[in-house]
C-alpha cells in the first residue's frame, strides 16, 4: 500500500461553481481550468490535512458505483494534474494552510 | 473554435449570473484629473461591513471577476481587509489605482494576497504631461515607483493610456516605456461624460485627424490592420435579432461606493441599491435591468444596417448618456469614422453634436 497523499487547494486560484461546473483560474499564469463534478468534489474537500483516500471515499465512492481503488488511482493522477498546473498542492505529509 | 473563457461568458448569460462585477470602493482621490467623470467628495461610501457584505453577496450570485476601483482605492484605509475577504471567498481580483501611494510593502500585500493584477493610469512618458493632467505634482514618478514595485513583487501589471488632447502624441513612448518594465500597455481613447451628465469634459477627446493616424498605426491596432481599414458591413440580420449590445446589465454590473447598482460603470441607468434591497434582488428584478436586457442590437435605430454593423464597438452606455440607450453612440459613431474614414448611417443621419463630432463633420469634407 502506498503513503497517504495530502492535497490542499492553492491560495493564489481563484474559483467560482457557475451552472454547476467549478470554474478556477489559475495564479501562476491566469489560465482558466473548468473542472467535472468529481474532480470539483476532491478540489473542494483539499483541505491538506484529510488524506486523499479519505477524500475519495467520502465524496467518490459515496456518490459514484465505483471500484474504490480505481477511484483512489483515478484521483490520484487528477490532483497531480492539477497540482502541476498550479491549482492544487499535493504533498506525502500533511500541508500547513 | 471558441475558448473556456468565452464559453464561460456565453454561460453566466444564458444562467443570468453576474460574472464581473465593478465595486468602486470610493470616489474620493488624491489626483484630480482633468477628464475624471468622478464628482470626488464623499457622500456616504459604504463601510467596511456593507462592502464585506456585498461581496459575500456577490460570491453568493456566481460573481468571479471582481474588479476594485475608484477614485483611489489606497486611499481607504480598509483595502487590505476588503482585498482579503474578497480572495478569501476565492474571487479573481483585479485592482485599479493610480499606484501613488503603493510602497514596496504594499506591493508585497498585494501579491501575497493573490490579486489577479493591478491596471495603472498612465498619460505621458513626460512627467510635465502627466502631472498636467493629474494635477498632482510628482505624481508621474510616484506612479512609476509604485508600478515597478508591483512588478518587483510578481503582480501581474498593466498600464492604462487614456488618450486625449493633452497627450495623443506621447502614446508611442508611453507604449515603449511600458515594454521596457515588461508591463502590459493598453491605450483607450474614451473620454467619459460626468456622472451629472454634464458632457462638457467631452471637448477633450482626441482630434479627428490624431485619432486617425492612431487607428491607423499597426502597433496599436494588432495584428490585422485591415480589419481597421474598412467597414466591415452590415450585420447578418438573424444575427442582430439575436445579439446582445454587450454583457453590460446581463453578466455585468457596476456598483457605486454609495451602494448603487448600475449595468456597467459606463451605462448610469441606476437600478436598485445594495443598501435597500439585496444584490440578488436587484439583479432579477430590476426593471431598468430587464429593460436593458430586453435590447437586442435589431432595436438599435440604424446600426445593425450600418455598413460599421458587424464591427462597431457601440456602447449602449454612452448612448444611454447621449440621451437614448436604443439609439446610436455618435461617439463611437465618430470613431468608427476615424477608424475607417466611412461615416457610419448615424452620423449622416444626424445633424453635427457640439463638440468634437463637429471636428469630425470637418474633417470628412
Amino acid at each position: 500500500m502506498s503513503a497517504p497523499l495530502y492535497v490542499a487547494r492553492a491560495p493564489n486560484v481563484a474559483a467560482r461553481m457557475i451552472g454547476g461546473e467549478m470554474m478556477i483560474m489559475s495564479g501562476r499564469d491566469s489560465s482558466l481550468f473548468s473542472l467535472n463534478p468529481t474532480a470539483s468534489a476532491i478540489w473542494q474537500a483539499a483541505d491538506g490535512v484529510t488524506p486523499l483516500a479519505t477524500l475519495v471515499q467520502a465524496h467518490i465512492c459515496s456518490a459514484y458505483e465505483v471500484d474504490p481503488e480505481v477511484a483512489l488511482r483515478d484521483a490520484e493522477e487528477v490532483v497531480r494534474s492539477l497540482a502541476s498546473h498550479g491549482i492544487l498542492r499535493v504533498s506525502d505529509s500533511p500541508i500547513d494552510p | 473554435m471558441k475558448s473556456l473563457m468565452q464559453e464561460l461568458g456565453n454561460r453566466a448569460i444564458d444562467l443570468g449570473v453576474p460574472l464581473g462585477v465593478q465595486l468602486d470602493l470610493t470616489y474620493r482621490c488624491n489626483e484630480r484629473c482633468v477628464h475624471c467623470y468622478l464628482d470626488h467628495e464623499d457622500h456616504g461610501e459604504m463601510s467596511t461591513a456593507e462592502v464585506k457584505d456585498v461581496l459575500d453577496q456577490l460570491a453568493e450570485a456566481g460573481t468571479f471577476f471582481l474588479t476594485l476601483s475608484g477614485g483611489e482605492i489606497f486611499m481607504r484605509p480598509d483595502l487590505f481587509e476588503i482585498i482579503g475577504h474578497a480572495r478569501a471567498l476565492t474571487f479573481s481580483v483585479k485592482l485599479k489605482t493610480n499606484a501613488v501611494m503603493i510602497t514596496a510593502a504594499k506591493a508585497r500585500r498585494v501579491a501575497g494576497l493573490g490579486v489577479e493584477s493591478v491596471q495603472i493610469s498612465l498619460y505621458s512618458h513626460k512627467p510635465a504631461v502627466h502631472d498636467e493632467i493629474t494635477k498632482l505634482p510628482g505624481s508621474f514618478r510616484r506612479t512609476l515607483a509604485g508600478a515597478r514595485a508591483l512588478k518587483a513583487a510578481g503582480v501581474k501589471v498593466s498600464f492604462a493610456n487614456v488618450l486625449m488632447k493633452h497627450n495623443a502624441d506621447d502614446y508611442p513612448e508611453v507604449r515603449a516605456l511600458s515594454e521596457s518594465l515588461g508591463i502590459e500597455y493598453k491605450a483607450d481613447a474614451t473620454i467619459t461624460p460626468m456622472m451629472d451628465g454634464d458632457r462638457g469634459v467631452l471637448e477633450l477627446n482626441v482630434d479627428a485627424d490624431k485619432l486617425a493616424r492612431i487607428y491607423r498605426d499597426g502597433a496599436m491596432v494588432g495584428e490585422d490592420p485591415a480589419q481597421y481599414a474598412a467597414p466591415a458591413g452590415p450585420m447578418d440580420s438573424e444575427d442582430a435579432l439575436n445579439s446582445l449590445p454587450c454583457s453590460a446589465g446581463h453578466s455585468a454590473a457596476y456598483i457605486s461606493p454609495y451602494g448603487e447598482v448600475f449595468p456597467c460603470v459606463q451605462f448610469p441607468y441606476l437600478s436598485g441599491n445594495v443598501r435597500t434591497q439585496r444584490f440578488a434582488d436587484i439583479w432579477r428584478d430590476s426593471p431598468q435591468l430587464a429593460e436593458v436586457r430586453a435590447i437586442r442590437l435589431s432595436d438599435v435605430q440604424g446600426c445593425s444596417s450600418c455598413v460599421h454593423g458587424s464591427s462597431c464597438s457601440r456602447c449602449p452606455g454612452l448612448a444611454y448618456t447621449e440621451g437614448n440607450m436604443r439609439g446610436p453612440s455618435l461617439q463611437d459613431c465618430e470613431r468608427s469614422y476615424a477608424r475607417t474614414g466611412v461615416p457610419s448611417k448615424n452620423l449622416l443621419a444626424k445633424q453635427p453634436p457640439a463638440g468634437p463630432a463637429r471636428v469630425f463633420w470637418m474633417a470628412q469634407k
